[in-house]
């Protein structure tokens, strides 16, 4: 099991920690419902420090890029981020992923843990001279600081306008006295907020710092089992769950990140399976009956035919319904179709709504 | 972690507390702490005649979901009304309002198939 950098102030701050992706993590610290509530209401702070970070650089790194993912590169800018995937020659996805324009022939892609091997691997499998490939994953700490206070409480760590930022766009900066700290407005929580990419060396002081600078908008750190809950709040796919090696963007509903305007790995069966329609297709749904839904479980229709499985389940903190994500035939995609998730034996009744659920 | 010294564990993370002939049933702090956030209880079982080891209900939590098992054979008297409106005081006071069910014994030598407080406590730490 791999160890992230600050493994030990997690545990002094008595967080239950879980094995996930081959990294000791913390899964929660006073317990999921009050640190997700407060994520919507205030601010938290997450340690993500298992993502991966793999740099491409070098006069061929957009032409890499265009190659292997499926979102279109050539609309980035220096200080522009995009979420995107990297498609398989079968018809699936390797990963999906964020790509930062850290300059013209200068990229970032943030991975998720689970793939960092996978990906570096399948990265270099189209490896191109002039996009030179570098897995920097271990020497990266990553701090998600999310929620509607995060801009007011963080602001007197930088100099960088935060309130001013635009989603999806980021700065190189002196954040807590740390030059060259990536501070993104992005973030996997639909509760506005930044992401802090900071060397490791330098991840105890900045956790400090953003604890201690948050402490006036009441700061808690938050553990993986609310950030599972407010990205599924927002119908945000996980890797392993909602979308892998087989399902299509297409069918996920990530057609907005699968532009045809260029070339790419497996995109000719791409468009001919936009065109044609898929013939399954990821929906979000919300449940009527008293049930919770969880991966694997069956979705059946009203005749008690099975249609699909459950991708992603559980109950909203905000929402107090339970909630999911599943692939269904096609026919059964539209908003407001009833369906049943066949949870122990019984078949409880659920409706197809398009997330997100919460809306703020 | 609380293991009161006045009731009996099972190897599933639940506690009986006997009272003559009648037994009640929860589940231990460390299993509401494992399940985190409990969102409801479904016992659908009042009035039944179960045996040891079976299944009388469910709890579920944000994350996970598990079943509850007969701590001893008898009959389901009652549920715990509370636990339907309010599920989360079985993380508050697991031990207290937070019981779930009663059950009438019908083999009161199964009780000496539980562990005490300390036997429970050293399966756990």
């Amino acid at each position: 099991m791999k160890s992230i950098q600050l493994e030990s102030i997690h545990q002094d701050l008595g967080a239950k920690m879980t094995p996930f992706a081959g990294f000791n993590m913390p899964l929660q610290y006073e317990g999921l419902n009050v640190e997700h509530k407060h994520v919507r209401a205030k601010v938290g702070v997450f340690d993500v420090s298992h993502m991966g970070q793999i740099f491409v650089q070098g006069p061929k790194a957009v032409e890499f890029l265009q190659k292997v993912t499926s979102n279109d590169v050539s609309k980035l800018y220096p200080g522009k981020v995009q979420y995107s995937c990297l498609p398989n020659e079968q018809g699936g996805i390797v990963d999906d992923l964020l790509v930062y324009c850290l300059a013209e022939e200068q990229f970032l892609l943030v991975v998720n843990a689970s793939n960092i091997e996978k990906d570096f691997n399948w990265l270099r499998g189209y490896e191109m001279e002039g996009a030179l490939l570098l897995n920097e994953s271990d020497d990266w700490s990553l701090l998600a600081v999310q929620g509607p206070m995060a801009s007011e409480a963080m602001q007197e760590l930088t100099e960088v306008p935060l309130g001013e930022m635009k989603y999806y766009t980021f700065e190189q900066a002196r954040f807590a006295g740390v030059d060259n700290v990536i501070i993104s407005a992005t973030g996997y929580t639909g509760a506005g907020g930044f992401e802090l990419y900071v060397r490791n060396k330098d991840a105890a002081h900045v956790w400090h710092e953003v604890m201690r600078a948050g402490a006036k908008a009441d700061i808690k750190p938050i553990g993986l089992a609310a950030r599972d809950t407010l990205r599924l709040e927002m119908g945000f796919c996980l890797y392993g769950n909602d979308i892998d090696d087989k399902t299509s963007p297409i069918e996920a509903g990530l057609g907005w990140i699968t532009k045809f305007s260029k070339d790419f790995i497996n995109s000719e069966a791409l468009k001919a399976q936009k065109e044609n329609g898929p013939s399954q297709r990821l929906i979000g749904f919300v449940m009527e009956d008293r049930g919770i839904p969880r991966k694997d479980y069956r979705i059946k229709d009203a005749g008690g035919e099975e249609i699909g499985r459950v991708t992603s389940g559980t109950q909203s903190p905000s929402l107090g319904k339970a909630i999911g994500l599943g692939y269904v035939q096609s026919d059964y995609k539209a908003p407001d179709t009833e369906i049943f998730i066949e949870i122990r034996n019984k078949a409880l009744k659920a409706k197809v709504s398009k997330p997100p659920f919460y809306k703020g | 972690m609380k293991f009161p010294e006045d009731l009996k564990y099972t190897p599933d993370h639940e506690w009986v507390k006997v009272d003559g002939n009648t037994a009640t049933v929860g589940i231990t702090d460390f299993a509401q702490s494992e399940l985190g956030d409990i969102v409801f209880v479904e016992i659908e079982t009042e009035g039944e005649e179960l045996d040891k080891e079976e299944v009388f209900g469910s709890v579920e939590a944000v994350k996970t979901v598990s079943d509850l098992f007969m701590p001893v054979s008898g009959e389901v008297l009652e549920l715990n009304p509370k636990v339907e409106e309010n599920p989360e005081i079985v993380n508050e006071d697991p031990y207290g309002d937070g019981w779930l069910i009663k059950i009438k014994m019908s083999d009161s030598s199964e009780l000496d198939d539980l562990m005490d407080a300390s036997a429970y406590q050293e399966t756990v730490e």
